[in-house]
């Protein structure tokens, strides 16, 4: 394993503990969230609340602070389209739907049980017909 | 509120916070896990390992977790096909929208992107409309 893979594996180890710590790897806390007219727990706004602050302070004050952050130049900024609206709204809906979204779902694959299976497989067909269609392979 | 757990909660985000700036300081990856998931189905051979190292130490990590913790648990109020139809759209809408609860919510708020600040209220707000219709009108 080289220092890249090494590093990748432990950030790896490190984000899916905090999802489980923080029961994100469980779909009903989620829509315990989610359901604001129900039994409402913000359990899921502390969690981004607090991931947000480490990384704002970290992008702040020690990231841009370096010449070489050529991650930035990448993406595009601040232009909103179509895709980005409709992709935001289908993803949504299947998010209400389990209460997974891309991360918890692959953590939660280490308490291996079928449904979680099922959605990680299905959600890769997802992925693959987004790549048919937009011809991105 | 009786199933609320706001330390946790706390920290867990330091936890997956600490592993987006880690990554993007060593690696200069951003830790948005549709974009790392997404990624692996291109054409691009050289770029999948590190992927694959993420995505086995997310398992590993939440494994950890688990086998000290018999109260944490993953369950779900979905039939299979509630399931299946959720993660079709979900894998094929992060890829459109590019970016899910970590890239857009997580990553994009935290560098102020108006872009991420509109997706992150989008899907906040289609999932919650979807909740209320799934456990109120059906």
């Amino acid at each position: 394993m080289n220092r890249i893979n090494f590093i990748s594996f432990s950030c790896g180890i490190l984000f899916g503990l905090g999802l489980a710590v923080s029961e994100m790897t469980n779909p009903m806390k989620v829509k315990a969230f989610l359901d604001i007219t129900g039994k409402w727990d913000p359990s899921l706004a502390f969690v981004m609340t607090s991931s947000i602050a480490v990384t704002y302070i970290f992008l702040k004050y020690i990231y841009l602070k370096r010449k070489n952050s050529k991650i930035f130049t990448e993406i595009k900024l601040n232009v909103f389209d179509f895709k980005l609206v409709v992709g935001a709204i289908i993803f949504g809906v299947g998010w209400g739907l389990v209460g997974f979204c891309p991360g918890p779902s692959v953590a939660a694959l280490s308490d291996i049980q079928i449904n979680t299976i099922y959605f990680v497989i299905s959600m890769i067909v997802g992925i693959l017909i987004h790549r048919f269609l937009y011809k991105k392979l | 509120m009786d199933n609320f757990t706001p330390f946790s909660a706390i920290v867990g985000g330091v936890l997956i916070g600490l592993s987006i700036c880690i990554l993007l300081f060593f690696n200069h990856k951003l830790a948005g896990i549709s974009s790392v998931i997404g990624g692996l189905f291109k054409f691009n051979f050289d770029d999948k390992l590190w992927r694959i190292f993420f995505l086995f130490g997310m398992i590993l990590g939440a494994l950890i977790w688990f086998e000290f913790n018999e109260s944490s648990i993953v369950t779900f109020d979905s039939n299979p096909w509630i399931i299946l139809a959720g993660g079709l759209l979900t894998g094929f809408g992060t890829q459109l929208g590019s970016g899910c609860t970590s890239g857009h919510g997580v990553y994009g708020i935290a560098k102020f992107s108006i872009r991420s600040i509109v997706a992150t209220f989008i899907f906040l707000f289609f999932g919650m409309l979807t909740v209320f219709i799934q456990r109120n009108l059906f």
